[in-house]
């Protein structure tokens, strides 16, 4: 969706909605925090690198800070020793925000049916974009960021 | 290979129960309250010198119908001579195994895991708290009987 086109930039004017533009800036400055527990932060790594590039769609900063972060990508297995921590990151980000779950283990629990794992984020925290797979692949990654951009997008937007 | 378990059969013939080698995992049962002992003498020993103790975990036999129903397994290993030695002991739900903390420090986390996974009480542990798992976990999960759906979760839903 175009937010501003040609106009704009030669000095015209152009009109818009205000939640149009903020969503449009919003979606091309996600500061992520990574919430890497597992074997899927390696293909976080590959995707934040130079290789699948995340920082072409204005991700590629990562903050290890929850308060200066926009959204919470949780990248690999949850056990419930770890679930209150998670929890306290998440509450500790400041509005907007987004929550990612990055790979399999995060969106059901994968394989981990067992006593020590967490079935699924989502029994914890409001998911906006699952990314399965075991681990995802870069651009199955990208993909989803694309539609977590979308998201922000067309959502309405909370100032 | 070196027929270890034999010499030790034969240095304790009231203390080990059974021996076996298979495929040159040479292995000695023996009795549960002479294991700190035996552990001494055979780090002590020039022709044993097993000076690692590289694993120490447990068995539930209890769908095999094992009478007593644990075994607790420890693996011994000489830097040195290059060998291995497997020794066992059985326990009850009931008994306590005297603790190898004393002899090897590393017994003292081996033992804490021992007691979390299956809930054998280590007779002399400094410090027999839960390892892995957190304190408000109820059960032992490694144990046959736990039933396989059961969570203990500190936040989310209940099962
Ligand atoms: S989804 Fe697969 S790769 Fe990712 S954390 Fe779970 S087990 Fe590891």
């Amino acid at each position: 969706m175009e937010v501003m086109d040609d106009r704009f930039v030669s000095g015209g004017f152009q009109t818009s909605k205000l939640d149009a533009v903020l969503g449009w800036a919003r979606k091309f400055s996600i500061f992520q925090y990574p919430f890497v527990t597992a074997c899927c932060g390696m293909e976080y790594m590959s995707t934040a690198c130079s290789h699948y590039d995340v920082d072409r769609f204005g991700a590629g900063l990562p903050r290890f800070s929850p308060r200066q972060s926009d959204v919470l990508f949780v990248v690999g297995t949850i056990s419930h020793k770890l679930a209150p921590v998670l929890k306290q990151i998440y509450d500790q980000m400041a509005d907007p925000k987004w929550v990612v779950a990055f790979g399999v283990c995060t969106c059901t629990g994968g394989f981990y049916d067992n006593y020590a794992t967490v079935q699924g984020i989502d029994t914890l925290l409001p998911v906006d974009v699952y990314i399965p797979g075991c681990p995802p692949r870069p651009e199955n990654v990208i993909d989803g960021l694309i539609k977590l951009q979308e998201k922000i997008q067309n959502q309405k937007q909370e100032v | 290979m070196n027929d270890l378990h034999l010499t030790l059969q034969a240095q304790f013939p009231d203390d080990v129960l059974e021996v076996h080698n298979h495929f040159g995992d040479e292995t000695a049962v023996v009795r549960r309250e002479k294991i700190q002992e035996i552990a001494a003498w055979i780090k002590k020993n020039e022709l044993f010198d097993l000076n690692v103790l590289i694993d120490l975990t447990a068995v539930d036999g209890s769908e095999l119908k094992w009478k007593p129903r644990f075994e607790v397994v420890y693996h011994f290993y000489s830097v040195r001579k290059n060998h291995r030695l497997r020794l066992k002991v059985r326990a009850d739900e009931k008994d306590s195994v005297p603790t190898l903390t004393g002899l090897w420090p590393i017994a003292n986390w081996f033992e804490r895991e021992v007691w979390d996974m299956f809930g054998i009480r280590f007779e002399g542990h400094p410090d027999l708290r839960r390892i892995l798992l957190y304190p408000e976990f109820t059960g032992h999960p490694l144990r046959k009987d736990y039933p396989v759906n059961k969570r203990h979760p500190l936040i989310g839903p209940k099962n």
